[in-house]
């Protein structure tokens, strides 16, 4: 219960925001915290993490808050990498070789979904290809 | 010939009645009967297996535990149907949820591998290592780049990835 009581903030935050299928549970040393929202409460959980943990070195937390699991296909979603283009690949791999870019801020359109890693997208040129989920954010 | 079919669907309600009502001329028997029917359902229905009943004047209290409230009210229900069943004592407990056995789900470890070089791709300084579903993570990165790329590996949970152990990766 220990790691419960320092991670309280953000398990108390997770609940208040209303996240999906919250399931906190603890298991050999490890806080496992799963649930299902927005990139933003996704964005205001982490935020927490890293008030709490500064450097999210204790490693006693999975904070696995799937802000994508919502999006249906068809859906537009911007490209929110640090600074560079996103790459859109061959396949769901980044040893696929990058058939297309798309640019820092550029809005594209959600084919389907490969995993949760990896999506199928199109940009506005009509680009197609595998792209990254972590620098994908839906317009909400 | 409709006179004559009426006569025999009467015959045969009476003869039905005189059947089915003497057995219950007295508590007793009634209450026996009850737990007989009772035990009955116990066999046959798998929401009733493991409760018991005591029935008292045609009042049967109900007492075990069933799995959800869906179960006990299918329980009261079942018992109110038989015959002579006044009313019910419902006394069933609701078993407690049993604790999820599997919280991190067995890793292919190819995929997880694979999974992890993906995610740790954007941050060149970053070394890794996969041992028993446990990622230590040593090397160097950026300290306004860290959470972008804890976010992405804490997501591999659900892929197999039981803890990162971070403390040896130095933020510049």
């Amino acid at each position: 219960m220990a790691l419960q009581d320092k991670y309280k903030e953000l398990i108390d935050a997770a609940t208040n925001a209303g996240v999906g299928n919250l399931q906190v549970r603890e298991q050999e040393g490890v806080l496992y915290i799963d649930g299902e929202t927005s990139g933003t409460i996704k964005q205001q959980l982490w935020d927490i993490y890293g008030k709490l943990d500064p450097d999210y070195a204790g490693g006693d937390l999975m904070l696995n808050i799937n802000s994508i699991a919502g999006v249906s296909e068809g859906a537009k979603l911007k490209v929110t990498t640090n600074r560079t283009n996103l790459n859109i690949r061959k396949g769901p791999s980044t040893e696929d070789t990058i058939v297309g870019k798309a640019a820092r801020h550029e809005i594209v359109t959600l084919v389907r979904k490969e995993n949760d890693q990896w999506w199928y997208i199109q940009t506005k040129d009509g680009e197609e290809g595998y792209s990254y989920t972590q620098y994908l954010t839906p317009v909400e | 010939m409709r006179t004559r079919a009426l006569q025999v669907v009467l015959l045969c309600t009476s003869l039905f009645l005189l059947v089915t009502a003497l057995p219950s001329c007295k508590g007793g028997v009634k209450d026996a009967d009850i737990s007989t029917a009772i035990n009955e359902k116990i066999k046959t229905m798998p929401e009733m297996s493991g409760l018991t009943a005591a029935v008292k004047d045609g009042v049967v209290t109900l007492t075990g535990e069933c799995k959800d409230e869906a179960c006990k009210t299918v329980c009261e229900t079942a018992v109110k149907a038989i015959a002579d069943v006044k009313s019910v004592v419902n006394n069933c407990t609701i078993a407690p949820p049993p604790a999820p056995a599997v919280i991190v789900p067995e890793a292919n470890v190819d995929a997880l591998t694979k999974a992890i070089n993906d995610a740790v791709k954007d941050f060149p300084g970053v070394k890794t290592e996969l041992k028993e579903g446990v990622l230590t993570l040593t090397g160097e990165v950026a300290k306004d780049k860290l959470q972008k790329l804890m976010m992405g590996l804490n997501a591999l949970k659900a892929m197999g990835l039981k803890k990162i152990e971070s403390a040896g990766l130095s933020k510049k």
